[in-house]
């Protein structure tokens, strides 16, 4: 499979090597940039905030002129694919956008899985790559050597962060020493972030009293949730997707699990979750990316123009996505020349970046350094808690 | 102690649920000596029947139970006459390729419905008592004694009915049944529509249990199910009913005292162990061959 990857990609290079003149512009100047999105397939609503976020920015940009760089402004043109959520798609769209398109960036794919493969060929490339919603550490990563890529980048979070963010607030702003963890041992994501939570909070000065697993698509948790029980925790993490968290939660209310505080990851983060079962969840806590409801200015100005465009509030995908753009379009002013080799030294040598999801900069990697925020389930609505430096 | 006796209750909550869906896949096996691979998807269709009935018809929870299982049943013998009846005759492996797909159809044609996942509404009040420690909700106690309500009478059906017998007489003997003036047809097609209507029940009690469903969520457990009437005895319906609850209990006993990663593994080894000492299931018995 990675032998077919790189294959291609090796390919795509000399296609490219052959066959390219002025990358990322068109005949007027324009500034061209690609984006993969899960347009179609189980992550759907994923990609619609993808498109979505960068469309509205890059009207944004044109009803201004367009970006300046070097002295002159030029418009910005988006090429938008879908990759229907899938690995294979995503490297085929990244194929499409760099040989024949001729981007001079990539925004996406959202879903690791997808961001992983696409990230492969981007880097094979010399092609900017930016993930907006990408959590795994691996995705900036050589897969061989384990030492950072030099074309991608991302615009969230790493797992194992998040995982010692949350472990942090549990110890020292809930106050818990014993802790319990119910998490999808199947899926990459969910036991990432539990194995860095127990570490962290073990670290910390707590106890893991109960790490307790199942597998994707598993309904009944009441042998697990009885055993967690039976541990007595103070609190219960469940760093699972939105889709199976009320199911946990509902069933660990039923065996009179109800004193407990349950906390979450960014995976809880959806209006679905509140939609299937807000009351179940008032006065718990989770970690993401951002909060529509924090008071600075850009992230207010932000909320309404998306509420003005599409009728419903951001999420973070939509929040991530703008950031992504808005880094690329940094780095594109600052670089002065809009090719391929100077945007990639501007973007990785960005300093301070102020964005809806905080402030970030780069560090000699592909991955931010920026902050984390707490959210508070209150009445049915996610409500800031707390911001949590790196 | 009181750990044991909360885990088994789990176990028994689950383990009522895997029995019904058991009941379906024996009764057909009974009567026809085929596996209807379908019915783990019955039990979907059974579960998106209570969505539709409790949350776009607003129905209270009993005639929603009951529109669940006459939708279901209908949709049961609509497949026998449809699809496996013309292939009666057939090689038996024509109507296991033919079941799966019926399967997998009812999965698409519901992902094509209703593409994401769906909550079903909270029905029945929730309350849970302690006792000795053990904690009871109220929905355990439905689940348990209406799948008991639903064995017993389905059990009374064939053994103690006229219609029964005519089950018990086609699954003896099909060839010489009808030259005793059993309407083999109709009673194939009653025999498909209660082993739907039971799937379909299962389908409610999970969906109270477990309320989010989704269209595959019939796959997963239809296995555990079949596996169940397999241990039990295929073809009996005591069996199928023990065989759930041994496979509930033996996946809920495994969860709690060994790493719950192991339960599927664990369980299933087992079960594979009790399949070598006893070939027919714990309750079957080898089917006499007539010359």
């Amino acid at each position: 499979m990675s032998g077919r990857v790189i294959m291609l990609a090796a390919l795509t290079a000399a296609l490219l090597a052959t066959g390219c003149g002025g990358e990322g512009e068109g005949k007027d100047n324009e500034i061209r940039i690609g984006v993969i999105a899960e347009l179609t397939g189980d992550l759907a609503a994923v990609g619609a905030s993808c498109r979505n976020a960068v469309e509205l920015e890059a009207r944004r940009v044109n009803e201004t002129g367009g970006i300046e760089i070097g002295g002159r402004k030029r418009r910005v043109r988006l090429f938008i694919e879908d990759n229907g959520g899938k690995s294979d798609q995503s490297v085929a769209t990244a194929q499409k956008l760099i040989a024949q398109d001729r981007v001079l960036a990539i925004i996406g794919p959202n879903a690791s899985r997808c961001a992983v493969p696409a990230a492969e060929i981007a880097e094979a490339s010399r092609v900017v790559m930016v993930s907006p919603w990408s959590t795994a550490p691996r995705l900036t990563l050589d897969a061989r050597t384990g030492a950072p890529k030099k074309y991608v980048f991302r615009s969230g979070f790493i797992d194992p962060f998040q995982g010692g963010v949350i472990a942090r607030f549990a110890r020292e702003t809930l106050a818990a020493g014993r802790a319990a963890v119910l998490y999808d041992v199947a899926s990459e994501y969910n036991k990432g972030i539990a194995e860095v939570f127990k570490a962290a909070f073990t670290t910390g000065g707590g106890e893991v009293v109960a790490f307790e697993t199942y597998t994707t698509g598993d309904k009944d948790f009441s042998a697990q949730l009885t055993k967690i029980k039976n541990a007595n925790p103070d609190l219960v993490f469940l760093p699972n997707y939105y889709t199976e968290v009320p199911l946990q939660v509902q069933q660990a209310h039923r065996l009179g699990l109800a004193k407990v505080a349950f906390i979450g990851g960014d995976s809880w983060g959806s209006p679905e979750l509140l939609q299937n079962a807000g009351g179940l969840f008032n006065g718990y806590y989770f970690s993401t990316h951002y909060a529509a409801d924090a008071p600075t200015p850009p992230v207010q100005e932000f909320v309404a123009a998306y509420k003005a465009a599409y009728g419903s509030a951001p999420d973070d995908v939509a929040a991530l996505s703008t950031d992504a753009f808005r880094l690329i379009m940094q780095a594109l002013t600052a670089a002065g020349r809009p090719d391929r080799e100077t945007l990639r030294a501007a973007l990785a040598g960005i300093q301070d970046y102020d964005g809806i999801t905080g402030r970030m900069r780069f560090n000699g990697t592909g991955d931010p350094v920026k902050s984390a925020v707490i959210l508070r389930i209150e009445n049915g609505a996610f409500r800031f808690h707390s911001r949590v430096e790196p | 102690m009181t750990y044991l006796l909360q885990q088994l209750l789990n176990g028994l909550q689950l383990g009522s649920i895997y029995a019904l869906i058991a009941l379906g896949y024996t009764m057909v096996y009974g009567i026809l000596q085929m596996i209807n691979f379908a019915h783990g998807d019955l039990f979907m269709v059974g579960a998106f029947a209570l969505f539709v009935a409790a949350s776009v018809l607003g129905l209270p929870f009993v005639p929603s139970l009951l529109l669940a299982m006459i939708a279901t049943a209908a949709i049961g013998v609509l497949i026998e006459r449809l699809a496996y009846r013309p292939l009666r005759s057939a090689p038996r492996v024509s109507a296991i390729i033919t079941a799966l797909g019926v399967g997998l159809f009812l999965e698409n044609l519901v992902n094509a419905l209703s593409p994401y996942p769906k909550h079903v509404p909270t029905l029945l009040s929730n309350h849970s008592w302690v006792l000795a420690g053990v904690t009871i909700s109220s929905i355990q106690i439905w689940i348990i004694v209406l799948a008991g309500i639903l064995v017993l009478g389905l059990d009374l059906l064939v053994h103690r009915t006229k219609v029964g017998m005519a089950m018990r007489a086609i699954s003896w003997d099909r060839t010489t049944a009808p030259l005793m003036g059993v309407p083999v047809n109709a009673v194939i097609s009653l025999t498909f529509g209660i082993g739907a209507a039971l799937g379909a029940a299962a389908g409610v009690f999970y969906a109270l249990a477990y309320p989010i469903i989704d269209p595959y969520m019939g796959v997963m457990v239809g296995w555990k199910a079949f596996i169940s009437a397999v241990v039990g005895g295929i073809g009996s319906i005591r069996g199928a009913v023990l065989g759930g609850l041994i496979l509930g209990a033996v996946e809920i006993l495994v969860a709690a005292f060994l790493p719950s990663t192991g339960r599927d593994l664990v369980a299933f080894a087992l079960l594979l162990v009790l399949l070598v000492l006893r070939p027919h299931g714990i309750l079957g018995r080898p089917r006499p061959v007539k010359a």
